[in-house]
């Protein structure tokens, strides 16, 4: 009843009334602190990384690599197969140039977050950063590589990989 | 496959974090009036619902019951019966507290609800249920606005 | 299954930020919506609730925070969550509590106060997202949309400034809106020019956060045929999910929104929603997401939606209007709420009573859908009279 309802509920507030304080607020602080463990997929995924090498895990009942690597293929729902190992060279499939953070704050430098193709996957591809070009000359379909962190500051995580440069 | 997976678990360490987010809160229409209520005024307001001869305490715009709005606020007196309470060694973490609290639910004569809070000017080993309790404010200049603004309740002398 | 109707239709107006509570934009929402079938609480045989991740409002299990302001006390509750995808899911669950046979009359409430979550709500997005590949690398909910509609943009050779009409058209067709949020008249440039905040994604191309609620009422035949002349019917229903690794999806087209459409217009015995679809309101949080949204719905083909677009064929007087409402871009983007809004437009447009915003030539059936959860999950309600 669009046409008949002649007045709409709500109240609208301003960023005025919050800041002069001319209606009541109260804050809280989540103080909550997660510990994520890995679980057995990602515990070798990770522990490979810190070696420098990228793994996947594979189903051959439909072929595909499966990466991030897992323990289990969500198609089939079948355990995944073997474990290989891949390059780590890929392809840009999609890219952004990025001036927000992650709470929405404002980024002076824009980041460069990408979804690369790994080759030898058949095309699957992880979420990761791009970085050392400048940024409005990516494009989708150039060919990148991982920079590796040193040895001595890898720590087992998918930022072992310090970003992608173009080949 | 299955198995030399668990081996190389320990060289990996879980990863931590948390979310960069916090909350504000705006008190709402029925909420604004009654806190600015026990702040401005140190008294505890009620909406009642006449269809449904209830009234609501924290103080609402609605009835849960037939849906009606409720327009009509009174004053609650600042007296109450204690309907429950705990007495609580530890803190929101599980840390040991130095001294014990105590919290309870206050329930007023003729109220649908009550108000949570801490009861104090009383042993932990001397409260007891359906005990007559009274609003204890914080002095006026405190007040802020906020369920704190009444310090306690504490056991009608 | 028994035919159900939607009789009755509210909505607050979508807000930055609210003064009310939670609950109580539930409750000034679901009150209007029963007293515009003039049916009462007492009436509602059961209550299913709406509401996207609890981080919004910074108020954990909110289903049953919102519950007396959403009616449901002493009834059968339930909430179904599916992230951006939920507010037209929870039609969907309206309409099997009802198709079902169990419930005649459901009331379907959904809300959302972003305002609470600050800085800014996607910073609740961090432990949404897979905490070992993809939150490390300081993730962005706009990444996701800035990928796809990167993607989108090279599969089919679409320009920026063809993809910032839609945000031209639907701040627009908001003007007409009393609950809009970010209604007005606005160029390409005005969009082009708007600050960039993950490339392509700019400024004008996304929706607000907003705050709001909309509820909409559901009925069995009976109930419905006793108590109005005009109800409208749902004729379909369908929900699907994609896999959740990003890097397994084509993010050029939507497969999952095709599977929903498809599962909604077999229901409604649709075989060809070109033709057979008056109006559509797909979920357009962002600019292209519209266009995508029209190609998975099966309204054109795949890399079409921009030319029936940049023709006027989705203008409010073209031949299949898109978004009349106003969409996410201009009534606002209160998550749940939004999608509700949505499935409340077409239920005014059908029953021709949508005021400025009437579409002209008296549409039978409309299409609203909804996406969400990791950006993956495809939610559609045909309705029809």
């Amino acid at each position: 009843m669009s046409e008949k309802i002649k007045s709409w509920p709500g109240t609208p507030l301003g960023e005025k009334e919050i800041k002069e304080k001319r209606i009541l607020v109260t804050e809280w602080q989540p103080n909550l602190k997660y510990a994520w463990d890995t679980g057995a997929g990602y515990g070798r995924d990770f522990a490979e990384l810190k070696k420098g090498k990228i793994v996947g895990t594979k189903c051959n009942k439909c072929r595909r690599t499966l990466l991030p690597a897992r323990l289990f293929c969500e198609w089939c729902f079948r355990t995944a197969d073997e474990w290989v190992y891949l390059k780590d060279t890929g392809t840009v499939n999609t890219f952004s140039v990025a001036y927000t953070g992650t709470a929405a704050e404002r980024l002076k430098v824009p980041r460069i977050p990408a979804l690369i193709e790994i080759d030898g996957s058949g095309g699957v591809a992880i979420m990761h950063l791009i970085s050392d070009v400048d940024p409005w000359k990516v494009k989708i379909g150039m060919k990148v590589k991982a920079v590796w962190k040193p040895k001595q500051k890898r720590e087992g995580a998918i930022t072992d990989i310090d970003y992608w440069k173009p080949i | 496959m299955p198995l030399d997976k668990v081996t190389q678990i320990g060289q990996t360490k879980p990863l931590h974090g948390e979310i960069p987010v916090y909350a504000q809160y705006t008190f709402g229409i029925a909420g604004e009036r009654f806190f600015r209520e026990i702040k401005d005024k140190g008294r505890i307001m009620g909406t009642k619902c006449s269809k449904c001869d209830l009234v609501y305490v924290p103080a609402r715009i609605y009835c849960e019951q037939c849906f009606g709005e409720l327009t009509e606020w009174l004053e609650i007196p600042g007296r109450g019966a204690l309907h429950s309470f705990t007495i609580s060694h530890v803190d929101l973490d599980g840390n040991r507290l130095k001294e014990p609290i105590v919290v309870g639910l206050v329930k007023f004569d003729g109220v649908y609800g009550g108000v949570v809070h801490r009861i104090g000017g009383v042993e932990p080993g001397q409260v007891s249920i359906g005990m007559p309790v009274e609003i204890v404010l914080k002095p006026k200049t405190r007040r802020t606005g906020s369920i704190l603004d009444i310090d306690c309740f504490r056991p009608v002398k | 299954m028994r035919k159900v109707a939607v009789v009755g239709a509210g909505m607050t107006k979508f807000m930055r930020r609210a003064q009310e509570t939670g609950k109580e934009l539930a409750w000034e929402t679901a009150k209007l919506a029963l007293d515009s079938c003039e049916l009462t609480v007492k009436d509602v045989d059961c209550v299913v609730m709406g509401t996207a991740p609890d981080a919004f409002d910074m108020v954990h299990m909110k289903h049953e925070y919102l519950s007396d302001g959403a009616g449901a006390w002493r009834k059968p509750y339930v909430r179904g969550v599916l992230g951006g995808g939920t507010g037209v899911f929870t039609a969907c669950q309206a309409w099997y509590h009802v198709a079902s046979g169990m419930f005649d009359v459901c009331l379907a409430v959904t809300e959302e106060k972003m305002s609470s979550c600050l800085p800014h709500p996607q910073g609740a997005f961090v432990t949404c997202w897979d905490q070992f590949t993809e939150s490390p690398l300081g993730t962005s909910l706009l990444w996701f949309f800035a990928w796809e509609m990167n993607r989108y943009m090279t599969s089919h050779g679409i320009t920026e400034r063809e993809i910032a009409l839609v945000s031209v058209k639907n701040k627009k067709n908001a003007l007409h809106h009393p609950c809009a949020q970010l209604p007005g008249e606005i160029t390409v440039d005005d969009v082009m020019k708007s600050e960039i905040m993950a490339w392509p994604v700019k400024r004008l191309d996304v929706s607000p956060t907003s705050d709001g609620a909309a509820v909409l009422v559901f009925a069995s035949e009976e109930v419905a045929k006793r108590i109005t002349d005009r109800p409208v019917w749902v004729q379909g229903v369908g929900w699907c999910l994609d896999t959740m690794y990003i890097g397994q999806r084509d993010l050029y087209y939507p497969k999952y929104v095709e599977y929903a459409a498809r599962m909604a217009y077999d229901m409604a015995g649709i075989k060809d929603p070109r033709r057979e679809i008056d109006i559509a309101e797909p979920y357009d949080p962002f600019s292209y997401k519209e266009l995508h949204h029209g190609e998975g719905l099966l309204l054109c083909d795949k890399g079409e939606a921009v030319r029936l677009l940049v023709d006027g064929e989705t203008q409010k007087t073209g031949r299949q209007p898109w978004c009349p409402s106003g969409g996410a871009l201009g009534v606002g983007n209160a998550i749940a709420a939004t999608g509700v809004m949505k499935v409340a437009e077409l239920f005014w447009q059908l029953r021709g009573e949508a005021g400025e915003r009437q579409v002209p030539g008296r549409p039978r059936r409309g299409v609203a859908q909804a996406w969400g959860d990791e950006m993956q999950v495809g939610t559609v309600v045909v309705l029809g009279v």
